[in-house]
């Protein structure tokens, strides 16, 4: 029978939400506070859901022992404490939590094959949150 | 359509551990979780039940009554027990989260009187849980 199984995971990163394309006065009223030139942090909780049969002899959809490793090499490790403007993902792209996200997303889905992954929901705060499944 | 969820919780003991391993596969598969003499969680269970808003009551079904079916259904059976050792589906079954979720719309799935189940959630801890829609 197949089932859902989803995780959360924590890390505190830092952004600043500016744009290229757009003028200092469009980024200023597009972004507001989050325009800060000197950035500022979030407690971002990542909650992923994989999905797949119950494995009769474990009783598990995935090992979490897997998720976890994975995802504290892969995604937490790699964005914990970090400023996220500096990193490579975010030199073109506005690291919003759409777009981290996204990026999120993509990794796991890259490279977890251990269940099939359903969705990556990223919170910014606990009254934001942003939801992607490719 | 209308969905309307419920909440419940419970706390139980229970162990990873199939007896077709040998004692060494045990561990390394469920790990801490293959104690012989078990471990806890205070569970929360989160019942999703579906269907038209009744015009006379302004129901999607009676909570009063889907209430008392997850008690006398899940909640009398699995509260303050060692799954593994009182709860006939995990006498041969491990009780990862996985197969509770499975349990507990196997239970509910035939008892719903008006709405249909939709999806059954249990939360191990408020980082980990399963989601069961009934499929196949």
């Amino acid at each position: 029978m197949k089932a859902h199984l989803s995780r959360r995971y924590l890390f505190s990163a830092s952004h600043r939400l500016h744009s290229e394309a757009m003028s200092e006065k469009e980024n200023q009223s597009t972004y507001g506070k989050c325009n800060n030139p000197y950035g500022h942090g979030h407690n971002y909780v990542v909650e992923v859901t994989v999905s797949g049969p119950v494995d009769d002899k474990t009783g598990m959809v995935c090992n979490l022992t897997d998720l976890d490793t994975f995802i504290e090499k892969e995604v937490v490790s790699r964005y914990g404490h970090e400023n996220l403007n500096t990193m490579k993902e975010f030199t073109k792209e506005v690291p919003t939590t759409e777009n981290l996200c996204i990026q999120i997303y993509e990794i796991v889905h890259r490279g977890f094959h251990f269940a099939h992954l359903e969705r990556v929901r990223l919170e910014e705060t606990m009254m934001n949150s942003f939801e992607y499944a490719g | 359509m209308l969905y309307l969820t419920r909440k419940a919780e419970f706390s139980a003991s229970h162990y990873y551990h199939n007896p077709d391993f040998t004692p060494e596969e045990n561990r390394r598969i469920f790990g801490k979780c293959n104690n012989p003499n078990g471990h806890g969680h205070n569970y929360t269970l989160e019942v999703t039940v579906k269907g038209e808003v009744d015009p006379r009551s302004g129901f999607v079904v009676d909570l009063k009554q889907l209430k008392e079916v997850m008690h006398r259904e899940v909640l009398d059976g699995m509260d303050h027990r060692f799954l593994n050792k009182e709860v006939p589906e995990f006498l041969h079954k491990i009780p990862t989260t996985e197969n509770i979720a499975i349990a507990v719309w196997q239970r509910l799935d035939s008892k719903l009187k008006h709405a249909k189940l939709h999806r059954v959630r249990v939360y191990e801890t408020p980082d980990l849980f399963v989601d069961f829609y009934g499929e196949a």
